[in-house]
């Protein structure tokens, strides 16, 4: 098993190179000077020349690269051309926020999603399969960014129920410990500031949830209908176990392999597609952070802001191949 | 199977109830009323100012588009940054309430020579820095020096506003006591006291930047109505009142919190939500919502822009004259204004807007005039051929929606038989390639920085500003020569007379259509009082109050 370990950690390393490689290269393919981007419309030609040589960017690119590896191996992810910080340390409160959310998120849609997918499955072709698979085809073909403002219209304004953009109540802010701020809450023992953040987090959450929502229900469904046919669960009938139990104990761990695969990719796209999600809720976390950079052609935010993501990306689906063994003790890895 | 039945009936109550209650099952801090949703009795924000009145602390939030680059005003170029570094720094000379006439600021007095090349300032005196230092002549002289000795990539503004040819334009700055400060220029500069009065020109405490280093941004001290206090990166800027301010009463918020949300939409359900006070870049096709809403006030912002369709000089068919004018002729500006502008705006004539002293008010806008534009382009053998049109990507506020803008631009041309393809880019690169002269027709704007017809003539159509702001690609030796001139003109009628020539030769080369000024608009809650917004952008929250 650790061995498993160390060689899937060892594949990472060229997989992670060869996309540092061509995120550089298409971000500098595309048109845009981060000199200009950041002098703004008024800036003069030498103002931009002078810049440029500042930050190097009239380096070679093969010396820009290299010089990027070189930080990134001594663990510095270099510095944001706009703000001037130091990535490493502007980086983590953006990546916390999108965790929370992100978790938050993948919370509901798993609860929600498996849910339903088992409720279809054993009602299969009953009302509430058709309308659940319905919903399931709306909610994956819903535009975030319409559902968000609709989300904000009708439990912000009409309602007023939630709060509907970032993640405090501005007026009497967090102080961040973890940057994780309902852990920070409970840390200082702010309930009530506690209930806000949750209450923040949750039309955004409901948005970003939808999509792996819908997908979880359906392979939850396609998958459970699959187990529901085979020899073991009607052996467990006639054995006249209770169709709860059969369900959700026989059925649901057989019937898990797949659902599981899909939650880990959808919560690695979570982390890097909740842009939408975080620009209609304000909501301070990585995927605007690179988004914004990408406006402003800040290399070195984009570039290490991809490599965290994908990093991450890799790693949860290296810890869901790991919890196959985990669920199917017939799966294991030499 | 009954079983089975009354499970799935109770499951899908559980979950209609848990979202239910999830909703609204917190307590109801964030009602929609217009009453301040902070909860003072349990507030145990340590940064809280200390009332001596028992009422509550007084605190605006202002949700913006952006956050800040920096907020050490000499390095950066963004109006949202400046948006906050106007509160926390004064400048030596201010900009009138809603205009840009030169008034007092930490200066009281000022004095220029016959020649235009030496200013004498009278400094306010008992001024303190936030950090407690004393604002003295030798501050001042700390500041120019380290704008002066920065590289020009560092200090931008200061370098475009006082460098001419690689030459300091402030030759030499010196001290005459402690409150008397003395500018010696290199050559006279007509906009020089308009230029000091610029928000990138705030005077900063000497001792918090020598100990601070380029890290300055992250800790700016100033003498302004407000001191700095927190900065959520990408979500919020708290600032709060400073309490040993010279200017007694001032200011009268306690803290104003400025949040960052991106969206346009986003940010008035925010405001309608009571979540926020104020709100910026609001869509004129939202301000009849506003309007019509009790709770709130619409809030116009002095227009001092000009949103314009850029013809690219130097490829055909706009290498021609006489295509420019058709061009002119063929565009109904004002149904333009009319629909996408709600009406907010005003038809443009020149390439800036009316409240600037040297406007030519001679000179009205071409007519809509099909038949006129039509023969223009027979005289000019425009052989038909199928132009580029390129539509802003972004909203800005000389030009809200730059692609609906541009559908109605293309059916004008289309009228007078100039076919035209809409293309558009990311903002960036679409602004890169239109500086490298790629467009056919371009749309884009400009908001003035100091109110000066320098800023806006010589910025975006001297022949000088090829390769940076003058996208148009427009030389004209005359107007070089005039606009030169202009520059360095100190009696203010003869220079008006300069550019008035200056906006004829421009109106008959018709380098671009000019469309509008626009009126922005911003949306506030209706207790707010006092808020007077700037045509520069940078607005004083000093005294701003609220119910």
């Amino acid at each position: 098993m650790l061995h498993y370990i160390g060689k899937r950690l060892l594949h990472l390393i060229p997989v992670l190179l060869g996309m540092t490689f061509l995120v550089f290269l298409i971000i500098r393919a595309i048109p845009g000077d981060p000199a200009q981007v950041i002098l703004g419309q008024q800036a003069t030609a030498d103002a931009i020349a002078a810049l440029r040589l500042k930050l190097g960017l009239d380096n070679p690119w093969y010396i820009q690269y290299f010089d990027y590896l070189k930080g990134i191996v001594t663990g510095d992810l270099g510095e944001s051309l706009r703000t001037r910080q130091p990535i490493s340390s502007e980086m983590w409160p953006y990546l916390a926020a999108t965790f929370e959310l992100a978790f938050f998120a993948m919370i509901i849609a798993i609860i929600v999603g498996v849910n339903a997918g088992i409720v279809s499955a054993w009602f299969q072709n009953s009302w509430f399969d058709y309308l659940a698979m319905v919903i399931a085809l709306i909610g994956v073909s819903m535009p975030i960014f319409w559902l968000g403002l609709m989300e904000q219209w009708a439990f912000g304004i009409q309602l007023g129920w939630l709060p509907t953009s970032g993640r405090e109540e501005v007026r009497d802010p967090v102080t961040a410990i973890t940057h994780f701020y309902l852990i920070d809450t409970l840390w200082q023992g702010r309930f009530d500031q506690f209930i806000v953040v949750l209450k923040h987090l949750f039309l955004p959450g409901i948005a970003l949830a939808t999509i792996p929502t819908a997908i979880i229900a359906r392979m939850t469904r396609a998958s459970m209908l699959e187990v529901m046919r085979s020899d073991f669960v009607r052996t467990a009938r006639a054995k006249g176990q209770k169709m709860f139990v059969v369900v959700y104990k026989h059925a649901l761990k057989n019937a898990l392999i797949p659902v599981l695969t899909v939650v880990g990719l959808q919560t690695g796209m979570l982390l890097g597609g909740a842009i939408l999600t975080e620009t209609i809720f304000s909501w301070p976390g990585i995927g605007r952070y690179i988004y914004e950079a990408i406006g402003f052609r800040d290399y070195p935010v984009i570039q290490s802001g991809i490599l965290i993501v994908a990093f991450l990306f890799v790693m949860i689906n290296l810890i869901v191949d790991l919890l196959y063994t985990v669920i199917d003790s017939r799966i294991k890895y030499n | 199977m009954r079983k089975g039945k009354l499970y799935l009936v109770s499951l899908m109550m559980l979950l209609i109830m848990s979202l239910f209650l999830a909703a609204c099952g917190a307590d109801d801090a964030e009602t929609s009323s217009s009453e301040p949703s902070n909860d003072s009795s349990s507030n145990t924000d340590s940064s809280t100012t200390d009332n001596s009145s028992s009422s509550t602390p007084q605190v605006l939030v202002f949700g913006r588009g952006a956050d800040s680059v920096s907020l050490d005003p000499g390095i950066v170029t963004d109006g949202e940054s400046f948006k906050v570094t106007q509160n926390l720094f004064e400048t030596l000379l201010n900009f009138g309430e809603q205009d840009t006439t030169i008034n007092p600021g930490l200066a009281k007095e000022w004095e220029v020579s016959e020649d235009g090349l030496t200013y004498t300032f009278q400094l306010q005196e008992g001024v303190k820095f936030h950090d407690g230092t004393d604002f003295n002549a030798e501050a001042v002289i700390k500041n120019i020096n380290r704008w002066k000795g920065g590289k020009e990539e560092d200090f931008y503004y200061f370098n475009s506003m006082f460098k001419a040819e690689g030459e300091d334009i402030i030759k030499d700055v010196t001290a005459e006591g402690d409150y008397t400060v003395v500018f010696t220029l290199s050559r006279p500069q007509a906009p020089f006291l308009k230029n000091l009065a610029m928000s990138p020109f705030g005077i900063g405490s000497p001792t918090a930047f020598e100990a601070a280093g380029d890290k300055f941004g992250d800790n700016p001290v100033g003498t302004g109505p407000f001191k700095f206090t927190e900065w959520k990166r990408n979500d919020s800027i708290t600032i709060e009142k400073f309490e040993d301010y010279w200017q007694e009463g001032f200011p009268k918020l306690d803290k104003v919190i400025f949040r960052s949300i991106p969206d346009n939409s986003a940010r008035l359900n925010e405001l309608m939500a009571g979540n926020i006070d104020l709100a910026d870049g609001i869509n004129p096709s939202d301000g009849k919502t506003v309007e019509g809403d009790s709770t709130l006030q619409l809030i116009e912002r002095p227009s001092m822009n000009i949103g314009y369709l850029g013809l690219t000089n130097t490829r055909a068919p706009f290498d021609n004259k006489l295509v420019r004018q058709a061009v002119n002729y063929a565009i109904d500006k004002q149904a333009i204004v009319d629909a996408f502008f709600e009406g907010r705006a005003e038809v443009a004539a020149n390439p800036m807007p009316s409240s600037i002293s040297g406007y030519n008010d001679a000179i009205s806008p071409y007519p809509y005039d099909p038949e006129k534009a039509k023969s223009l382009l027979a005289e000019a053998g425009y052989d038909g051929k199928e132009i580029e049109l390129w539509a802003m990507p972004v909203p800005r506020p000389y030009m809200p929606d730059g692609a609906k803008v541009a559908e109605v631009i293309q059916k004008n041309l289309e009228d007078v038989g100039i076919p035209s393809k809409i293309v558009t880019f990311e903002w960036a690169t679409y602004l890169e390639k239109a500086k490298n002269g790629e467009a056919d027709a371009f749309m884009l704007g400009w908001t003035g920085d100091n109110g000066d017809a320098d800023n806006f003539i010589y910025t975006l159509l001297d022949k000088d500003n090829i390769g940076s702001n003058n996208y148009a690609y427009y030389t004209n030796e005359e107007v070089h020569s005039l606009l030169i001139q202009a520059q360095s003109e100190t009696d203010e009628n003869v220079r008006n007379e300069l550019y008035k020539k200056a906006q004829e030769i421009i109106h008959d080369d018709a380098p671009w259509v000019p469309l509008a000024h626009s009126t922005p608009l911003l949306a506030a809650k209706a207790g707010v009082n006092g808020f007077l917004p700037h045509p520069t952008g940078s607005d004083k929250l000093h005294n701003v109050s609220m119910e």
